[in-house]
């Protein structure tokens, strides 16, 4: 698989890491609402289909990306920094 | 009579001759040769034996889809199993042995086990796993019981055990287009695809180019396709744009059009030259592939079809057209498709004698009728082969009459003689690659197979890949494949024009059964097998492949899977396509381990280094491995214990002086206007209170209330800080740090920069400590009000700059010592030097371990990934004034729940040493295994309380104060009678590093 990082380019997923579900929001830190906290902890949805996941490009900028990845076919049809997709939603 | 060499064609070389060894026989071939092509030309039919019944096989391929032909090829001590010797090359000096027999080929023992057939069937390895329900052998004794035998008896060749000492190479390519396989196919799309002027890789398996047309009966432009082949090939190779690789298999297509090859550089080679790689691992990353991988004939499953001397019409032909050997003296043929006559034309052109054609079906074509009446053979139409026999090769056959409608024989047997017969059930598209990539292979109805499916990334197949199976069509649809805008100009080929559809039969089920019918050769898996899995319940061609391993050996089903479904298709009365087909993996041949770790082997560890490493080394440290780096244990002197080389160590500590290299512990600079609020919320303490100059003792916890990591934080400026983490966890934690910043709290105003390599960090501890840097630092004060608990202060120290932060991880006054990695020898040895006249002692991580669980300080050994702040009492560290990462979770019932493990100190009660990993539990010797309710998670000697020592989690843990228990090691048959303690054991005021 091939992540085409914004910064580096085009890159082997080897130098990448899986850093999650990256359509779960975080709760309010000063909520203490149990159940959104156990919701944003521990529930994972695996859709067959297409799906917004965090990645780590370790082996090159450091930086977080948002990819939107085909779960079947792997295809990936968007990369974003990861700081500038969450900015941009939570403004 | 059997097989033999003919006395002419073959590309083989005739003038030289090469000795080689099989079964410690030797005999000879010629270069061109494989080794099964050499053993055919000596009269050897018998090649191994089979994987569960040890039946007696012969080759019955000429490539890669071979299933029975595998030797071991021995070099020196080094063996390979399983080559197929079918694609092995001979050179002189080679040794090669048959596999799987005892204690010969020609006499194996265990050939026994074809009278034990119905105990070997499908399922077998299920059954005996679960055993019977009741009696001494029950559940999986029986299991155990057979293992040794089932493991002598069943499989392939053995692995070697000495090292390989061969070279191996890997490679990155990258490339515009990828073409597999260089049949008439692969050329004319890599020639056209050249033509536009992008880069081409084209990748053969075999040592030639060519595919079909080395062994075609057909001419191109008037000439031997073979040299037409080899004249196209050279004239690709020679362009500058392309790379023509032979010998090499592409066996993985992966995401991201990334396929992996093997090459086989040099293992042909009788003397190889120093350090050229045996093999070579290419990992192609491409544009486009263009799979043109050619197709696979299908054997007809019917009684006796595996024994020596039936093979492959396609291979029989391969044999005397390419090699030049005949593989009978009276071969026939036995098919359900017309492709065999051409077969049979290129047969008897090539001088061999075929003198009988069995058609399941009951006409053919005048095109059929001709080649077979040219090459003298006897036509049986609407016939099929029900019965082998043999001495020790086929010596004949016996035919009846077959409708292939209803799949009924009928009419009276007869015997035919023939010493080689070659059968033909069609031929399969090689889609594994396609198949790996992703697609769902969809059956074709004309040509009784599975076609490569609708392409999901950027590739395409062709030639007979892709269901086109006469090479004028191949070659018009391979030009188009190669470039839309292809202009080539085609050469002209004379064929003869044949039917490319079969007759869709499969297997030949005569009423009486005197001889198993083989589908999977490779894994023994026969027709009845598969009827027998069908009436157990695997109806689904995934169950099927699992529960009888069709296709599931190494030559991956390429010539059992489509008999195979449908056999099960027929079973179940249904189509092929509604039985479906399993999905191909990686690799599509056999890849050695060698080849993939290239020379990646031995230790691939980074090693880490602190700056004072080969002080450390020359002054007698006993170094280990503490996460990547390797750390003093202790500096042992004239033959001490470690036991007593840590306790002289921290004895010295809380006596007067000691001195440890810290460096290793993680450092992350953290800067930015937001860098306090930032600190509040991922540790549980308040950071934005803390002033400059300051450093404080910091907590953090997961997002779900568990301890992550603790450390010190030190506030170096408003807006600056630097963070210690704890040596193992400084890469998840700056990871860890990253995650907030980029995905969570995107808006923070933060950099974070790891700095663990930057500073080299010297730790002085002990009631000296003071005294130690008044007598070296210089362009500061060090006393308690310039410098108190936590404080921070920059100086010179041997006129190099330093910070300096008084903090105590071994409970005395003690003072960390900061300076540029390149000065931490200098530095180190100042304080030495400084610390001389109190008899200063270098302690290593033994005396560190000691002193902080005299003092109950945690480390990773607590902070597991499963306790708590409540857990190791640091509950008080949680803030109420602010949220932090895990402040929602934390306190959560289940996590304050009084049946925790919680953190307590033991004292060894009868001076016995308490083994870390110990369960505590009430009785040592329990007659039934018991409960343990904690473990010991660290454990030493104590110089300061003169006694064996451990902290550990033990449940209820505070109230158990007072109690006593036992420490039980059962693995080293350890007990050891403990009082449970506070954790604090030693000066739990902490007035010793306030001071």
């Amino acid at each position: 698989m091939i992540i085409r990082c914004p910064y580096c380019g085009p890159r082997d997923v080897i130098e990448f890491t899986y850093q999650g579900d990256a359509t779960r929001r975080r709760p309010d830190p000063a909520s203490s609402d149990q159940d959104a906290w156990n919701s944003y902890i521990y529930d994972r949805t695996n859709p067959g289909g297409s799906h917004r996941e965090f990645w780590l490009h370790g082996g090159g900028c450091r930086q977080h990306l948002v990819i939107t990845r085909d779960m079947t076919t792997h295809a990936i049809s968007s990369v974003a920094f990861a700081r500038s997709i969450v900015a941009g939603e939570s403004s | 009579m059997t097989s033999s060499r003919l006395s002419k064609g073959g590309r083989i070389d005739r003038s030289r001759s090469i000795r080689f060894l099989f079964d410690g026989k030797a005999y000879s071939g010629h270069p061109g040769d494989t080794l099964a092509s050499a053993l055919l030309a000596n009269g050897i039919t018998l090649f191994g034996r089979s994987f569960k019944y040890h039946r007696p096989r012969g080759v019955f391929a000429a490539g890669s889809d071979e299933p029975n032909a595998l030797v071991t090829v021995l070099s020196g001590d080094v063996r390979e199993p399983n080559v197929r010797a079918t694609e092995l090359e001979i050179f002189d000096g080679l040794v090669t042995r048959s596999q799987n027999r005892f204690p010969s080929l020609e006499h194996d023992f265990l050939a026994v086990n074809q009278l034990a057939g119905p105990l070997f069937s499908a399922g077998f390895y299920y059954k005996t796993f679960m055993g019977p329900a009741i009696g001494p052998l029950r559940g999986t004794r029986f299991w155990m019981f057979c293992e040794k035998f089932i493991r002598r008896a069943a499989g392939l060749g053995k692995a070697g055990t000495s090292p390989d000492p061969e070279r191996y190479e890997r490679m990155n390519a990258f490339c515009d287009i990828l073409v597999v396989g260089s049949g008439p196919g692969g050329l004319i799309a890599a020639e056209a695809a050249a033509a536009t002027g992008a880069r081409v890789i084209i990748a053969e398996e075999r040592p030639l180019a060519g595919g079909s047309l080395l062994a075609s009966g057909e001419m191109i432009d008037g000439r031997n396709p073979a040299v037409w082949a080899r004249e196209k090939a050279e004239a690709l190779a020679s362009l500058p744009n392309v790379r023509f690789l032979t010998r090499t298999s592409v066996w993985g297509y992966y995401d991201g059009n990334v396929l992996t090859a093997v090459e086989h550089v040099s293992d042909y080679k009788p003397n190889r030259t120093k350090g050229l790689a045996r093999q070579r691992h290419w990992v192609i990353r491409t544009g486009r592939v263009i799979l043109a991988t050619g197709a696979f004939e299908r054997p007809m499953v019917f009684p006796g079809n595996d024994r020596p001397g039936v093979m492959l019409a396609d291979a029989m032909r391969r044999y005397a057209i390419e090699y030049g050997v005949a593989t009978g003296s009276a071969v026939t043929l036995f098919t359900n498709n017309d492709s065999a006559y051409d077969a049979a034309r290129a047969l008897s052109i090539g001088g061999v004698n075929v003198v009988a054609i069995v058609d399941v079906r009951p006409d053919i074509s005048g095109t059929c009728r001709d080649i077979a009446s040219v090459a003298g053979a006897e036509l049986l139409l609407g016939h099929a082969v029900t019965a082998t026999h043999a001495g020790k090769t086929l010596s004949s056959i016996t035919v009846q009459h077959f409708n292939a409608e209803t799949g009924r024989v009928s009419g009276a047997p007869r015997e035919i003689r023939t010493d080689s017969l070659g059968v033909s059930g069609g031929w399969s598209p090689a889609i594994h690659l396609a198949s790996q990539a992703g697609g769902k292979p969809e059956w074709d109805e004309d040509l009784q197979a599975f076609l490569p499916p609708e392409p999901n990334q950027n590739w395409v197949m062709t030639g007979s890949a892709a269901g086109y199976m006469d090479t004028i069509s191949v070659m018009s649809d391979a030009a188009t494949k190669g470039s839309a805008k292809s202009r080539l100009v085609l050469p002209a080929v004379e064929a003869p024009m044949l039917d490319s559809s079969p007759a869709p039969v499969f297997e030949i089920e005569p009423a009486i059964k005197s001889q198993k019918a083989f589908v999977d050769f490779q894994h023994d898996v026969t027709a009845d097998d598969i009827r027998l899995a069908y009436r157990e319940g695997f109806h689904s061609v995934e169950h099927l492949k699992r529960y009888t391993t069709l296709g599931m050996a190494t030559d991956q089903g390429k010539t059992s899977n489509v008999p195979g479904l449908a056999i099960m298709a027929d079973v179940r009365g249904i189509s092929i396509p509604q039985a479906g087909t399993t999905r191909f993996r990686p690799p599509f041949t056999p890849v050695s381990l060698g080849a993939l770790a290239a020379e990646r082997h031995g230790d691939l560890r980074p090693h880490r280094l602190t700056p004072m490493h080969d002080w450390h080394l020359a002054n007698g440290a006993k170094t280990y491995e503490a996460g990547l780096w390797h750390r003093p244990m202790i500096y042992s002197s004239h033959g001490e214990t470690i036991e007593q080389a840590y306790t002289r160590e921290a004895k010295a500590v809380r006596d007067s002086v000691g001195i440890v290299d810290v460096s290793t512990l993680g450092k992350i600079d953290i800067q930015g206007p937001d860098a306090a609020e930032f600190l509040d919320r991922v540790y549980t303490n308040m950071f934005s209170t803390l002033p400059v100059g300051k450093a404080r003792y910091g907590l953090m916890l997961r997002e779900d209330g568990i301890a992550f990591d603790d450390g010190t934080t030190w506030r170096l400026g408003e807006t600056q800080f630097l963070m210690t983490t704890t040596t193992a966890n400084a890469g998840p934690v700056m990871q860890h740090l990253e995650y907030y910043l980029d995905c969570v709290w995107p808006e923070l105003r933060v950099h974070l920069t790891s700095v663990t390599d930057v500073w080299a960090g010297s730790a002085v501890s002990g009631p000296k400590a003071r005294a130690v840097l008044e007598g070296c630092v210089t362009g500061t004060k060090v006393d308690n009000d310039t410098l108190p608990f936590m404080g921070i202060v920059r100086g010179k120290i041997a006129d190099v700059p330093v910070m300096i932060c008084r903090l105590s991880f071994s409970g005395e006054l003690a003072y960390e010592v900061y300076c540029g990695a390149g000065y931490g020898v200098h530095i180190w040895e100042a304080l030495l030097a400084a610390g001389k006249p109190f008899a200063i002692l270098p302690y290593g991580l033994e005396a560190l371990g000691t002193l902080r669980i005299e003092k109950g300080h945690v480390t990773g050994a607590e902070i597991d990934g499963r306790t708590t702040a409540h857990d190791l009492h640091l509950d008080w560290m949680l803030s109420k004034k602010k949220p932090f990462i895990g402040s929602a979770m934390v306190h959560r019932e289940g996590l304050k729940n009084e049946n925790r493990l919680s953190l307590v100190g033991l004292i060894s009660l009868d001076n016995q040493s308490i083994n870390g990993g110990s369960h505590i539990v009430t009785d040592p010797r329990p007659r039934e295994p018991a409960d343990s309710f904690g473990h010991v998670t660290a454990a030493c000697y104590s110089p300061a309380l003169g006694k064996y020592i451990a902290l550990a989690l033990v449940k209820h843990g505070t109230s158990m104060i007072g109690n006593r228990a036992f420490a039980t090691d059962l693995l080293r048959d350890k007990h050891c009678a403990v009082e449970i303690v506070s954790h604090h054991m030693f000066d739990a005021e902490g007035s010793r590093m306030h001071g």
